[in-house]
């Protein structure tokens, strides 16, 4: 357990905002969060800004709207799991004792289309080997092979999260789809159609962390409950997988070596001193219906091999024994990179304290935050109330 | 004229080779070349030229140009299994998924990308169907 509490959250809405910057949106989220956590100028004494495309000084430019202390404001960047590590750095502070209070926020401005990411050597540009929508196809295919993934399956994905976010008025897309139409829209890497994978868009998440033993009133208030930091654990790569999210060129033929969600999960149950069978309620990275999937086998939500009899069971839809993205997931909301991470652990701290409404988990008590991608990076968060 | 998309990663003769490295002291092999072992760390790998032929372990097309790219679509894309015990990713000349089989024979092939400004060929490697 960290001994940190989570005093506030806000958001703003992850979708596409015309005329809207990403100082804009951050303020919008931030603001809501100090709001809720009723914290006052000066009332946080750092601040950790996650953003992959935001620019210098990205978190300095939004609390620059707020009021300014001289605070510390760190900008992180780890892909789509920016927000997890701007929360890790934040709650190892709050642990060592360096702060009682402090903000963590994310906000995003994707570029439109398929993303461009620096990471790529140029000449892996100009080879047509930074698709990145291929490697999740590749993955894709893998899964069926490993797993008995069929198209089917991934278009069950789309429908169960789409169906989750059409109540979820922060989401991108509050419609519901069914499989035909998931099957209908265009093949771009075969087996993946483009509505099964999720839009780059924009967005804004913010949470506010204190220390359990400074928070005001003990016994902790009982309205709205009280949600706690159990873990949150930023893990890399191992090399070795050619199918990594850190992308190499190459990788080796043996298939055992574990994935950075997996390093990420596993450090994240031994802080909580918990285990998947103990989650209530789980928001996974879904960049495409297939990551969903695989997501489960490497959290350990199932066994290896098991994601398509887990997702055919019922069990992570909404009603279901551990429903997972209840949000609609980035499928649904979109992906904002720095925002993602953050987006989720919104999400399932309004899932503990029973607030969420048409889409509310009963009785939730123990959450899991779950985003992987490029570097690798493997971001894992567990709250419980 | 014909212009490497980057040196050092393929030769371009009759038989075309790629260049990787292999640890001597955990016998990895690496693709492209390594200055030192990513999986132990050990220095100075010893050049190797990789086996120009393998299987096929996964693939898919790409049908939209991603960032960067001014060649053709769609193109095919996938990962070879070499006998070193090495997994490439790698274009593939075969664009239709249905076209190719789980575990079927591929020959490494130097391919045209696109003509650089002064006209000559941009090529890189690629895997082609082989003969079984």
């Amino acid at each position: 357990m960290t001994g940190v509490v989570i005093a506030g959250v806000g958001m703003h809405p992850f979708g596409r905002f015309e005329g809207v910057t990403t100082t804009d949106m951050g303020v919008h989220a931030v603001r809501a969060a100090l709001h809720e956590a009723g914290v006052a100028r000066g009332g946080f004494q750092a601040a950790f800004c996650g953003t992959a495309y935001g620019g210098v000084a990205t978190g300095h430019k939004v609390l620059s709207r707020l009021g300014m202390t001289g605070m510390p404001i760190v900008d992180v960047e780890a892909g789509c799991a920016s927000g997890g590590a701007a929360l890790m750095l934040a709650a190892g502070a709050l642990a060592a004792g360096q702060y009682d209070t402090v903000l963590v926020f994310g906000t995003e401005k994707m570029p439109r289309g398929i993303i461009r990411s620096s990471f790529f050597d140029p000449w892996q540009e100009e080879a047509g080997l930074a698709a990145t929508p291929s490697f999740f196809a590749l993955r894709a295919q893998r899964l069926a092979v490993t797993s008995g993934v069929t198209k089917d399956h991934l278009a069950q994905v789309v429908v169960k999260n789409r169906r989750h976010g059409a109540s979820n008025p922060d989401a991108m897309f509050q419609k519901e789809i069914t499989p035909e139409e998931v099957l209908a829209s265009r093949v771009i890497c075969e087996p993946l159609h483009l509505f099964m994978l999720c839009s780059p868009n924009e967005g804004a998440a913010a949470v506010v962390l204190r220390r359990q033993a400074d928070s005001p009133g003990s016994p902790p208030p009982r309205s709205p409950p009280h949600v706690t930091l159990a873990a949150a654990v930023l893990r890399s790569h191992l090399p070795g997988s050619v199918l990594s999210e850190s992308t190499p060129m190459s990788g080796l033929t043996d298939d055992a070596v574990p994935s950075p969600t997996t390093l990420a999960a596993t450090a994240a149950f031994e802080e909580a001193g918990l285990g998947p069978a103990d989650l209530d309620v789980v928001e996974c990275q879904d960049t495409d219906a297939a990551r969903e999937l695989i997501s489960y086998e490497e959290i350990g939500l199932c066994a290896p091999g098991g994601s398509a009899a887990l997702l055919a069971s019922g069990d992570t839809a909404l009603g279901g024994r551990l429903p997972v993205n209840p949000s609609g997931g980035l499928l649904s909301k979109g992906e904002p990179l720095g925002a993602s991470a953050l987006g989720q652990v919104v999400e399932l701290v309004r899932q503990l304290r029973g607030q969420c409404g048409d889409r509310q988990v009963d009785g939730a008590r123990v959450a899991l935050s779950h985003t992987v991608g490029r570097g690798a990076n493997a971001g894992v968060v567990i709250l419980t109330r | 004229m014909r212009t490497m998309v980057q040196p050092g990663l393929f030769t371009d003769g009759e038989v075309p080779t790629l260049l990787g490295s292999r640890c001597t002291a955990c016998g990895a092999h690496h693709f492209p070349r390594h200055d030192t072992c990513p999986y132990c760390a050990t220095e100075d790998p010893v050049p190797v030229e990789l086996a120009g032929s393998g299987t096929l372990w996964a693939w898919t097309a790409v049908t939209s140009p991603p960032p960067g790219y001014q060649g053709e679509i769609p193109y095919g894309f996938g990962i070879v299994e070499l006998p070193e015990g090495i997994r490439i990713i790698a274009r593939l000349t075969e664009s239709d998924p249905a076209a190719l089989a789980a575990g079927q024979p591929m020959e490494l092939r130097i391919v045209a990308l696109h003509a650089d400004a002064e006209g000559n060929d941009v090529v890189t490697y690629a895997f082609a169907p082989g003969a079984p």
